[in-house]
C-alpha cells in the first residue's frame, strides 16, 4: 500500500463522482423497494439492458448514449408498468410476494442476463463519445469526464426526481400508497394505478443510470449482478424511500469503494458493497415488522 | 394481589409520531381487565409491545416478575404470556387440529402423541371439537377466533391477552364467545386482558378497565366509573362514535 | 410409512437405476446421472429452506463452489476419501449458512435473499484472488481412473450422489413430518402467529439455513473429482443458481416430491438439451419456465396435479394451498 495524498485527493473525488452514479442506479429501488416495498432485484439487469441500447443505438446511429437514454425511457417506463401488472395480479394480490414474487424477480433478472448473452455474447462493449477520453486536470486532481458527466447528469436526475415526488399530485400520490392506501382511495385515487406508475418510473430511470454505466465502463452482462448487492444496501442504509438519503448513502459507498480500489485492489469492491450491506442490514430496527 | 404483569412509563415512537407515551399499568393476578380506547388510541400498539412483536423504546414491562426488555415473543410466550390477534391469523396450509398441535409443542412435550392429545383437550374447551380435521380456509369467523384462543391456551398461559375478540362478530355470536371468556377465566384460572373498543361487551366482562386516548393512559377504574370519566366520554363521543358508546355510556 | 422403511425403498430403487445404467453400458448415462442426482440434492437443499420456511436463498451457487472448493483445499493438503470431502464440504458450507443466517435472519426474509446474492458475488471474488485453489486459472484434480470395487471411477460418483440424493430427500421427508417440519411451516405461513404461538422462530430459521447451506456444499464435494478441472465461474455457474430455485417452484414447494420431480424432469431435460442446443438457450427456456409456473401454477407439479384429480389437500404437513382463483387475500374454499 503506497500512500500518498495525490492518490487520496483522486481517490476521494473519483468516489464521489461515481457515488453520484450509484445514487441514479439506486433511485429507481428507492422507488420500487423503499416507497413501494417491491423486492426488484432485477433492477440492475434493466440497467444492464439500458446500457445495451445505449450501446446499440450508440453504434449503428451515432446518437450519444445519455440522449438515447431519455428517448427510449418511456418505453422502459411502459415495461415497468406492465411487469408491475403482472407482479400484482400474480403474487402481490394473493399475498405470495415473499417467496414467488421474488423468483418472479430472479427469473426476469435470469432471463434478461441469459438473452443479453445470446445476442451479443460476453464481450465487453463500449461507447463512444466526446467526454469520455478527456480528463479534466485541477492541479494535481483528475477529474475524468467520463465520470464527471454521469455524475452531473445524475444529480439532475435525483432532483427532478425528487422534484416529483414532493411538489407534484402523482409524485405525492406515490409517497403516500405506501403509508396508506384506504386514504387514497378515499381521495378516489387508485392505488395500484399509482404503484404502476412508480414502478414504470423506477424501471424509467433503469434505462439513464445503463447508458452512465457504459459511459463509467464496459460492460457485460453479468456486471448487473455486481449491482444488485451495492443497490440494495444503498437503499437500505438511505432510510428507503428518501432520495436525499439515497445520495448521502452512495457517495459513502462510492468514496469506500474508491479509497479501498486505490489502496488494496480492484477486486475488492465487491466486499466493500457486501460489508456495506451488511452494515445497512445490521442498522435496521429489529423485530419482525421490519420497518 | 400479586401484579402479574407491571408497565412502567412504556414509551413507543414511529417515525414522526408518537404512539404510546408513558404508559403505566399494572394487571394482578386472577383478575379480567378490560383495556379500551377509540380507534387509533394507541391499543394495538401497546398489546404488541406487551407480546414482543414491537420493541418500546422507553419504559419496561414485568410478567411474573421477569423484566421482558429484549426477549423475542416466543420466549415472552413461554413465560405464560399468550395472546390472540385483532385480524385472526391462523396458519393457513394446516389443519384446525394441527394449528393448535403446533402450539402444544411450546411447553416441553415429549411425544407427538401427546400434543395432539392436548391439542384435541384445547379444541374441546373451545367448542371446535367436531372441526379437528377441517381446514381454516372453510371456517367462519367465530370460529376463527375461537382457534385463536384454542392456540394461545395451548401454550399455558398465565395471562391471556385477548385482542379485539369481539371484532367483526354478528350479534349472535358475540355472547357465546364471552362466555367462553368467563369461562376459561373462572376454570383455568387465568387472568385475562382484553382490548376492546366495543364498550358493551367489555363493560359486562371486566373487574377493572384501563381507558387510553391518544397514546395515554386516561383512567383506570371499575366500568360503573369509567363510563363517567369526563376524559372517556369525550374521547368517544369526540371520536363520533355516537351510537354504539353513547348507548352503552348511557345504559351504565 | 417410517422413515427406514422409507430409506430402505429409495436405496433399492437408486440400486436399480444404477443396475440399469450398467446394463446399458454406456459412461455416458453416469455422467449425466450425476449431474441429475446432484440437482436433485441441490433442489431438495433449497427447498428447506425455501419451500419450507418460505425463506429464499438466490446464492445456491455459493454454498456449492464452497463445498467444491474446500475439497480443493483439502485435496492440496492430502488427498482424502470422498466421505471425508463430503462431510467437509458439508461443514465448511454449513458454519457459512449459519453465519449468514445469524445475520441477517432476524429481518424480512427480502434482506436475508438480497444478502444471499450478495454473497454469492463475494465469494466468488474471494475465491478468484486465492492461489491457493488456483485462483481464476483454476484448479486440476487428477481423478484416478478406476477404484475398486466399481471399476471406473464415475460409477463410484454416481454412486455416491446417489447415495446422497437419497439421504436428502429422506431428510427432507422426516423433517416434513417432524416437529421441526411443523415450526417451518408456521414460519412460512405466518412468522408472527408462530412466534406468539411459542415457535423459536429464529432458531429454527437457523436449522434450516445451515441444514441447507451443509447439503449443498455436500452436492458440491464432489465435483472437483466429476469435472478434473475446476474453474471458479463453472462452480459458482448461473445454472446451480437459477436450476436449484426453479426445479423446486416447477416441482412443487410442499413436499418433498416437488424437487424430486423437478429436478429429474427438467435436469434430465436439461442434459438431454446440452447436446442439441446450446447452454445459454438452455438456461433460457429453464428462466422462462420459471417464471411461467410461478405466474401460471404457484402450487408447480404437485399442484397441478392435485388439482387435474380433484383431491382435496390431504394431510400433508403445512401445505400451504394458494388458491389461484380467490379473491384479494381473502383464502378461498379448499377445492
Amino acid at each position: 500500500m503506497i500512500f500518498s495524498f495525490d492518490l487520496l485527493i483522486n481517490a476521494l473525488v473519483s468516489g464521489i463522482l461515481i457515488g453520484a452514479f450509484y445514487a441514479a442506479v439506486t433511485a429507481g429501488v428507492s422507488l420500487s423497494f423503499g416507497i413501494l416495498d417491491i423486492v426488484n432485484i432485477a433492477h440492475p439487469a434493466f440497467i444492464i439492458l439500458g446500457s445495451y441500447i445505449a450501446y446499440i443505438v450508440s453504434v449503428s446511429l451515432g446518437l450519444d448514449p445519455i440522449v438515447t437514454s431519455i428517448l427510449v425511457a418511456p418505453a422502459f417506463y411502459a415495461l415497468g408498468a406492465g411487469i408491475y401488472q403482472v407482479y400484482y395480479v400474480s403474487f402481490e394480490k394473493r399475498g405470495q410476494e415473499s417467496l414467488r414474487g421474488l423468483a418472479f424477480f430472479f427469473g426476469l433478472l435470469f432471463i434478461t442476463e441469459v438473452t443479453l448473452v445470446l445476442y451479443f455474447g460476453v464481450d465487453y462493449r463500449y461507447v463512444e463519445a466526446p467526454y469520455i477520453g478527456p480528463t479534466w486536470h485541477i492541479g494535481d486532481v483528475d477529474i475524468p469526464m467520463r465520470l464527471f458527466v454521469p455524475c452531473l447528469v445524475s444529480l439532475a436526475l435525483i432532483a427532478t426526481l425528487q422534484l416529483v415526488l414532493t411538489r407534484t399530485f402523482v409524485g405525492r400520490a406515490i409517497m403516500a400508497v405506501a403509508q396508506d392506501q384506504f386514504a387514497l382511495r378515499l381521495m378516489a385515487v387508485d392505488p395500484i394505478r399509482i404503484k404502476r406508475i412508480a414502478f414504470g418510473i423506477s424501471i424509467a430511470t433503469a434505462s439513464l443510470a445503463g447508458a452512465f454505466l457504459i459511459i463509467i465502463q464496459p460492460v457485460e452482462p453479468s456486471v448487473g449482478r455486481q449491482y444488485i448487492g451495492r443497490v440494495f444496501a444503498i437503499c437500505v442504509l438511505g432510510g428507503m424511500g428518501s432520495l436525499p438519503g439515497t445520495l448521502l448513502a452512495a457517495l459513502l459507498v462510492g468514496v469506500f469503494e474508491s479509497l479501498t480500489s486505490t489502496f488494496y485492489g480492484p477486486s475488492w469492491a465487491p466486499a466493500v458493497s457486501f460489508g456495506f450491506l451488511l452494515l445497512a442490514l445490521a442498522v435496521r430496527p429489529a423485530g419482525l415488522l421490519g420497518r | 394481589m400479586t401484579e402479574l404483569l407491571k408497565i412502567d412509563n412504556l414509551g413507543k415512537r414511529f417515525v414522526g409520531f408518537v404512539a404510546l407515551e408513558n404508559i403505566s399499568l399494572a394487571v394482578a393476578a386472577g383478575e379480567r381487565v378490560g383495556l379500551i380506547g377509540p380507534n387509533g388510541s394507541g391499543k394495538s400498539t401497546l398489546v404488541n409491545c406487551i407480546c414482543g412483536t414491537l420493541r418500546n423504546d422507553t419504559g419496561s414491562v414485568r410478567f411474573d416478575g421477569h423484566l421482558l426488555d429484549g426477549s423475542t415473543a416466543h420466549q415472552r410466550t413461554r413465560h405464560g404470556l399468550a395472546r390472540t390477534f385483532q385480524l385472526t391469523r391462523p396458519f393457513v396450509g394446516m389443519s384446525v387440529l394441527e394449528n393448535v398441535e403446533v402450539a402444544c409443542f411450546a411447553p416441553r412435550v415429549r411425544h407427538e402423541g401427546h400434543a395432539r392429545a392436548r391439542a384435541h383437550a384445547m379444541l374441546e374447551r373451545v367448542g371446535l371439537a367436531d372441526k379437528a380435521t377441517s381446514l381454516v380456509d372453510v371456517l367462519p369467523y367465530g370460529d376463527l377466533r375461537r382457534l385463536e384462543i384454542a392456540r394461545a391456551l395451548a401454550t399455558r398461559p398465565k395471562l391471556l391477552l385477548l385482542d379485539e375478540p369481539f371484532a367483526g362478530l354478528g350479534t349472535s355470536e358475540i355472547q357465546p364467545l364471552a362466555d367462553l371468556i368467563r369461562e376459561l377465566h373462572r376454570k383455568e384460572g387465568l387472568t385475562i386482558l382484553i382490548i376492546e373498543h366495543k364498550l358493551r361487551e367489555l363493560m359486562q366482562l371486566a373487574h377493572e378497565v384501563i381507558a387510553m386516548d391518544f397514546g395515554e393512559v386516561v383512567a383506570t377504574g371499575v366500568p360503573a366509573e369509567i363510563v363517567r370519566h369526563p376524559r372517556v366520554v369525550e374521547a368517544y363521543i369526540g371520536k363520533a362514535e355516537i351510537g354504539e358508546s353513547g348507548g352503552a355510556l348511557g345504559a351504565a | 410409512m417410517r422413515s427406514p422403511l422409507f430409506f430402505l425403498i429409495c436405496l433399492i430403487v437408486g440400486g436399480a437405476v444404477f443396475a440399469a445404467a450398467v446394463a446399458l453400458g454406456n459412461d455416458y448415462y453416469f455422467f449425466a446421472g450425476y449431474v441429475v442426482l446432484q440437482y436433485v440434492v441441490l433442489s431438495t437443499a433449497w427447498n428447506i429452506l425455501g419451500g419450507y420456511c418460505g425463506y429464499v436463498n438466490f446464492g445456491s451457487a455459493a454454498f456449492f463452489a464452497l463445498g467444491a472448493y474446500s475439497t480443493v483445499a483439502l485435496h492440496r493438503l492430502y488427498p482424502l476419501p470422498i466421505p471425508a470431502m463430503l462431510i467437509a464440504g458439508g461443514v465448511v458450507s454449513g458454519v457459512v449458512g449459519f453465519g449468514m443466517g445469524y445475520l441477517t435472519l432476524r429481518l424480512r426474509g427480502a434482506f436475508f435473499a438480497i444478502a444471499t446474492l450478495a454473497l454469492a458475488v463475494v465469494l466468488e471474488t474471494l475465491i478468484v484472488n486465492w492461489e491457493y485453489v488456483g485462483g481464476s486459472r483454476g484448479a486440476y484434480i487428477v481423478r484416478p481412473e478406476t477404484i475398486a470395487p466399481f471399476g471406473d471411477y464415475i460409477k463410484y460418483l454416481f454412486l455416491i450422489m446417489m447415495l446422497l440424493a437419497v439421504a436428502a430427500i429422506t431428510a427432507a421427508r422426516v423433517i416434513e413430518r417432524s416437529r421441526l417440519g411443523y415450526g417451518f411451516a408456521t414460519i412460512r405461513d405466518d412468522e408472527l402467529a408462530a412466534e406468539a404461538s411459542g415457535v423459536p422462530t429464529l432458531r429454527l430459521k437457523l436449522i434450516a439455513t445451515t441444514m441447507s447451506g451443509a447439503l449443498m456444499g455436500m452436492a458440491g464435494a464432489p465435483f472437483p473429482y466429476y469435472i478434473g478441472y475446476l474453474q471458479p465461474s463453472s462452480a459458482f455457474g448461473l445454472d446451480y443458481a437459477v436450476n436449484s430455485i426453479a426445479m423446486p417452484l416447477i416441482g412443487g414447494t410442499t413436499s418433498w416430491v416437488g424437487p424430486l420431480i423437478g429436478a429429474i424432469l427438467l435436469g434430465s431435460l436439461q442434459q438431454l438439451a446440452t447436446v442439441t442446443i446450446s447452454s445459454a438457450v438452455n438456461l433460457l427456456i429453464v428462466g422462462l419456465l420459471l417464471v411461467g409456473f410461478v405466474i401460471v401454477a404457484p402450487n408447480g407439479i404437485i399442484g397441478l396435479v392435485h388439482k387435474y384429480l380433484q383431491r382435496k389437500p390431504d394431510d400433508f404437513v403445512g401445505r400451504r394451498h394458494v388458491d389461484a382463483e380467490a379473491p384479494d387475500r381473502v383464502p378461498g374454499p379448499a377445492p
